[in-house]
């Protein structure tokens, strides 16, 4: 596969780096192409140049880091013209490269107001490390400086100013007060008030007419006829995206510019990504870095086939304006009608702090903070992972009054909160990482990658580490073997960050050693929990336990049994007689089993291929019985013969069957649908079980027969159908996601903090906010099903690997002997 | 290859490397005799052992998986996961449990040959 890359911007690296991240072992031609002459460096940081950081410190990764992942750069080499039709571009110094995919990721331009003189001497912009080198050259010969833009990066550019010896600074914003973006009216006129006493003039509510000057410039003249001396002037008043090239090849394009790009950030080409600030998503342009990265990652994702979707961005936003904190998350400004508002505004030390809570009081929506923005991370993760909010939110703002518990905040957050919103790193990943010893914030840095885009997150991830680190001291880590220093969970959580695949990449990133016995099996069904993959491709065959390696349950003597799936119980006449058949063929021991299908026992390693084949070719699939998963819905007759059946339960359980097919878990899970009260399939005694009443069904669930018996509890009554089914996907995916191996739903639920009434209040009232991702997680997995023995049926590679012997695959064991009893066979006693 | 055994019997060719599933095994026929073969891929390692597990005397320990225990590799039988050294056969999970047999490997180009020396020794424990 050979991908293009436009641009070598910050999202230009960043997708450099996630293709190769991604592509493994698997090819990849990978040629960039970048209009600057120097590679890939932290635009966010570029004031920081004036502080001394060398053009270098900026870089995101050296020439080096391209020649040793494969890359072919070339800089100061512009695209100019993009052929769709043969898949190629041309680059200004006529280098013309063919393309699989083409990813433009061209950024931005500093949007230029049509005003007279702005190509005077002395009026710059401000975007790249030449711009900062020219501003630095003029500077010295001027003393009074304007900067036209008072928005995130006209603050900035004003903060260069100043750096380089210009303490005589304006700052012109249109609107009448400054990021009108970002903050409202009370927290403007509190920043405005705190960049005065810095020494910063500001001017809002003016409307540049021209700039004036002979040839060089001399002074601002506005609207209202006001002229303002300047002899050095930068220009930030926003941006425009780089979308000529685009334009030109007849790429659909915003009417205000940018490339039209859709949920995957294809253009209107489908071999055409773009990404960062010259994608138009949603008719918005993400001004920002963090939204870039994510776009990145969703355009490389889709380029290797995989299937993520970038369904806009949170803008939340914190910066240290020259010295000045401020942050602006969530919705900023609701409308008043939506929102009450708790403001604290402190004018002697120059603070302002907004937040935004539902009428209810119970969860934040969004907030200003300016002066003093420490809250910022902790407020940001309480409205992004919809916390309930405490009884007296304004304690949010001030501190508790009651007893001190510092780091509460933190610890409170889900495992899944995302800390670092740049890096996506979330909660978890942070904590696992200081619990594989990586104890300081360099360490967590370097490993995680949290913290070392914006910085914003840095004193949060410091506030993991002392919590982490301090519960440790109080318990034994839950770790699945020596292996792998994690417990499942962890594990899950891990490997579904990384999106890992197989379970030699899950070696490589967090194990060590070769495995053994209990780490493959809790892998290799984590990896089937999380992405629903063939079960033995990608070498994870070896890694399944053995039954699911052969897709049959190991029987004594060796043999296998084979157990067709039945949904529901039901059969028709003709099916019975083609298991009948089969059974007779291949000299097969038969039974019913308790969770209403047959077993057919005493199969040969190397039948097992033709007799499946046989049994697909009849309309039947694989039923699982050989692995941790979903067995059987079980089902009485229900309302389509019983006099006292209220629904039809057999269509239910079908339905149920279909939907959770081959669903991998921590452990086996069963089901069961009684169409009454009389509960005839035993719905009570499973995993999870449906019982229907006069107005619909009563899910209940963590039930199980086996040693310790254990009624299910009810979960929530009288559903409809679709509801049921919903809360059975956030149930399962809930236990899938936090049990630990082997583990079925009632001893879970029995370790469960809070017990049935937390589980019933993650599943049906969404406390932890996490209700929509664990149904999209079963959505997935859903999608993914496919019967297992039919791929293997089809696919001779993987037929070769069941025989017995490897040299002589026609040969059957000959140790294998069967006894008779009741006319049919048994398997020889062993001793 | 890693193995204590002195190879003074014959060698006689067993399976293509490509036959054997990485870091899994295979059973391979020898006459009336049947040996599990492991290929540990990531660190190039092949090892033979009888496929007989002694524990209920099943032909299975080919199909069980293989790992490590602090650095020795080893291969867990199907049937009730006793696991077994493949560096000298011993029973790791259980001191009363009989040891396997093993053989020593070698690869020549993509062919892979097992030792049957000591063959005699495993035949009808």
């Amino acid at each position: 596969m050979k991908v293009v890359v436009i641009g070598n911007g910050m999202v230009g690296y960043k997708c450099c780096e996630k293709l190769v991240a991604r592509s493994g072992s698997s090819p990849l031609e990978l040629v960039v192409f970048g209009e600057e002459p120097r590679p890939a460096y932290d635009r966010v940081h570029l004031t920081s140049w004036f502080d001394g950081k060398t053009a270098n410190d900026l870089l995101l990764a050296p020439l080096s880091w391209y020649t040793d992942n494969g890359i072919r750069l070339h800089l100061g080499d512009p695209i100019m013209q993009i052929d769709r039709t043969n898949k190629t571009v041309t680059s200004y110094k006529g280098i013309t490269e063919q393309y699989d995919y083409l990813v433009i990721a061209t950024g931005s331009a500093a949007f230029v107001p049509p005003v007279p003189g702005m190509d005077k001497k002395g009026v710059f912009i401000y975007r790249t490390i030449e711009d900062l080198e020219m501003m630095k050259a003029y500077a010295p010969q001027a003393s009074c400086g304007a900067v036209i833009g008072g928005g995130l990066l006209g603050l900035e550019a004003a903060k260069a100013l100043l750096d380089l010896g210009i303490s005589n600074t304006h700052v012109i914003e249109f609107s009448p007060r400054l990021m009108p973006r970002q903050i409202d009216e009370q927290g403007s006129a509190i920043l405005q008030h705190k960049l005065h006493q810095l020494g910063l003039k500001i001017l809002t509510g003016k409307n540049t007419r021209e700039v004036m000057g002979e040839e060089a410039v001399t002074g601002l003249q506005f609207a209202d006829d006001t002229i303002l001396p300047a002899d050095i002037v930068v220009v930030s008043a926003g941006i425009k995206p780089r979308d000529e090239l685009a334009k030109a090849c007849g790429l659909a394009t915003g009417p205000r510019g940018g490339i039209i790009v859709n949920e995957q950030l294809q253009t209107s080409d489908p071999y055409i990504y773009a990404i960062g600030e010259c994608a138009l998503h949603n008719n918005m342009i993400y001004g920002l870095v963090a939204p870039g990265y994510e776009m990145a990652e969703v355009a490389v994702s889709h380029i290797c086939s995989d299937h993520k979707a970038f369904t806009g961005f949170d803008m939340s936003t914190k910066l240290k304006l020259i010295g000045v904190d401020v942050a602006s998350f969530g919705d900023p400004f609701p409308a008043p009608d939506t929102c009450h508002s708790i403001v604290f505004e402190d004018k002697y030390k120059g603070t302002y702090k907004r937040i935004n809570i539902t009428p209810d009081g119970q969860f934040l929506l969004g907030g200003i903070l300016i002066g003093d923005a420490a809250a910022y991370n902790l407020l940001l993760q309480t409205a992004r992972n919809k916390m309930v909010l405490p009884a007296n939110p304004e304690e949010l703002l001030l501190g508790s009054r009651g007893t001190a518990d510092n780091g509460a905040g933190v610890t409170a957050l889900p495992d899944e909160a995302m800390i670092c919103s740049c890096e996506n790193v979330s909660k978890g990943a942070i904590c696992q990482a200081v619990t594989d010893g990586h104890e300081t914030l360099d360490d967590v840095k370097k490993c995680t990658k949290a913290g070392t885009c914006c910085g914003g997150c840095t004193p949060m991830v410091k506030d993991l580490i002392t919590a982490t680190m301090k519960a440790q001291g109080k318990y034994i880590r839950n770790v699945v073997c020596e292996h792998f220093p994690y417990s499942r969970q962890e594990m899950l959580d891990l490997i579904k960050l990384k999106s890992l695949r197989s379970f030699d990449e899950v070696l490589d990133h967090y194990g060590s050693g070769e495995g053994c016995e209990v780490c493959k099996p809790v892998v290799a069904s984590i990896l089937a929990s999380l992405w629903n993959d063939m079960i033995l491709d990608k070498g994870n065959d070896t890694a399944q336990d053995s039954n699911d390696r052969y897709l049959a349950n190991i029987q004594k003597g060796g043999t296998y049994s084979v157990v067709p799936r039945i949904p529901g119980g039901e059969i028709t006449p003709e099916k019975l007689i083609v298991i009948g058949e089969i059974a007779t063929k291949y000299n097969l021991y038969t039974k019913i089993t308790g969770g209403q299908r047959i077993d057919l026992f005493g199969a040969h390693l190397s039948d097992l291929p033709d007799i499946w084949e046989e049994l697909i070719a009849a309309g039947f699939e694989s039923g699982h019985a050989y692995g941790k998963a979903l067995r059987t819905v079980k089902s009485c007759v229900g309302s389509t013969w019983c006099r006292f059946g209220l629904h039809d339960s057999v269509s239910f359980a079908i339905q149920i069957e279909e939907r959770y097919r081959g669903l991998r878990a921590p452990h086996k899970i069963k089901s069961a649908v009684s169409g009454c009260i009389r509960e005839c399939a035993e719905a009570q005694s499973k995993d999870f079980g449906i019982i229907a009443t006069e107005k619909g069904w009563n899910l209940y669930v963590c039930g199980n027969g086996g040693s310790k018996p254990q009624h299910a509890q009810l979960l929530a009554a009288d559903l409809d159908s679709e509801t049921c089914i919903r809360y059975i996907d956030r149930f399962l995916m809930f236990y899938i996601k936090t049990a630990d191996p082997l583990t079925r739903t009632a001893t879970w639920l029995n370790k469960l903090d809070g017990g049935m009434d937390y589980l019933r209040n993650v599943v049906v009232n969404d406390s932890l906010g996490i209700a929509e991702q664990l149904e999209a997680a079963m959505q997935l997995l859903v999608d993914n099903y496919k019967c297992e023995w039919k791929e293997v049926v089809e696919n001779p590679e993987l037929r070769k690997r069941f025989s017995h012997f490897v040299n002589a695959p026609a040969d059957k064991d000959p140790t294998v002997k069967f006894e008779t009893m009741r006319a049919q066979k048994k398997a020889a006693e062993w001793k | 290859m890693s193995t204590t055994h002195t190879t003074t019997g014959t060698w006689f060719f067993a399976c293509k490397t490509t036959d054997v599933p990485t870091n899994g095994g295979v059973c391979v026929k020898y006459n009336d005799e049947q040996i599990a073969l492991f290929f540990f891929a990531r660190r190039n390692e092949w090892y033979a052992t009888q496929n007989l597990c002694p524990h209920r005397r099943q032909m299975a320990l080919s199909r069980g998986m293989t790992g490590t225990v602090q650095d020795e590799p080893k291969v867990a039988c199907p049937f009730h996961k006793k696991t077994f050294s493949l560096k000298d056969g011993r029973c790791l999970s259980d001191e009363h449990e009989c040891s396997l047999t093993t053989y020593p490997v070698k690869i020549v180009d993509d062919r892979v040959y097992i030792n049957v020396a000591e063959i005699t020794v495993m035949a009808e424990v």
